[in-house]
């Protein structure tokens, strides 16, 4: 990789361990990875140490008990990542951490157990479809993008009038591309924020940052559009 | 003290599948005759008596619920 592709040196992303998260360091790895600095967040901290962007990864945060992401979303670190993301900043929600960002309210919607009821573990085709986010200025609109996925509760469901708002808005992201791997109301497997700045996603970029280890590089972008987005800030 | 049920449902128009997997089940058990099966959560609060319905309600809306999928009903049951 060039230097000149490196165009985010310097920033800061922080990301979050909750007690129960697994992929903290999968992140933190594709943030350096991009060019950007990693910094550890812990859940019992209320502090984002001066970060200019959060990853909240995946994994079980708290055994998943009582809903996915719904014990994680009271952390003393996600009070500090909702006043920060009321500021502008950049926070990335994958998986697990999609359903804090909806528990906490920063993502419409809900995530519910995939309609086949079973684990799904298998590399996905995803469509870009929003390219005016703070994760997605990399890709090129309409692009198709190869990114593990592996849930159980990864069925995204809102109202059909918050449906209908994130499609006019062009705030669905990220759509599963074939088969629906969960029963997603409108096959989305990705969303953003009124202000672009949050996304949430179920399937994992973090893990598609190497050919030798993933099935592509294509999670690599929304790292790329992360840093960009915070020097530009 | 008192006892407190919060009973916690998928909505209505929110598809159950694991309400769906139940209700497949039964006929293979030799049941027939259920239509329909909705799973959802039971809580059972014990409380003392500061706690008032306002505050349980909160309770229940706040984290025993997401109402974004979810309906909730409080009852105390002594």
């Amino acid at each position: 990789m060039s230097e000149a592709t490196r165009s985010g040196s310097g920033a800061r992303i922080g990301v979050i361990t909750f007690p129960g998260t697994l992929d903290d360091v999968d992140a933190a790895r594709a943030v350096n990875l991009a060019g950007g600095e990693a910094v550890s967040l812990w859940h019992g901290d209320a502090d984002l140490k001066g970060v200019d962007g959060v990853i909240v990864p995946g994994g079980f945060s708290y055994g998943d008990y009582l809903r996915c992401g719904a014990i994680a979303r009271f952390a003393p670190v996600m009070e500090e990542v909702i006043k920060a993301a009321a500021g502008g900043m950049p926070v990335l929600g994958i998986c697990n951490g999609f359903q804090v960002l909806c528990e906490a309210g920063l993502l419409p919607g809900a995530l519910t157990r995939n309609e086949g009821l079973h684990f799904i573990c298998r590399d996905q085709w995803l469509k870009v479809e929003s390219t005016s986010t703070a994760w997605s200025s990399r890709y090129e609109s309409g692009a198709e993008i190869l990114i593990p996925l592996k849930s159980g509760e990864g069925r995204y469901q809102a109202s059909e009038k918050v449906l209908d708002e994130l499609e006019g808005e062009g705030r669905v992201v990220f759509r599963y591309s074939g088969d629906n791997p969960n029963g997603s109301q409108r096959a989305i497997a990705g969303i953003a924020s009124a202000n672009g700045r949050v996304v949430g996603l179920m399937p994992h970029p973090e893990h598609a940052t190497e050919s030798l280890t993933g099935p592509s590089d294509d999670g690599l972008g929304m790292f790329y559009s992360a840093l960009d987005a915070v020097l530009t800030a | 003290m008192a006892r407190v049920v919060v009973d916690v449902m998928p909505k209505a128009e929110i598809l159950d599948p694991q309400g769906q997997a139940v209700v497949g089940a039964l006929p293979r058990l030799g049941f027939t005759g259920v239509s329909d099966v909705r799973q959802g959560k039971r809580f059972e609060l014990e409380v003392d008596d500061s706690v008032d319905d306002a505050e349980l309600e909160k309770i229940a809306e706040s984290l025993l619920c997401n109402t974004v999928i979810e309906d909730w009903k409080v009852t105390r049951v002594q």
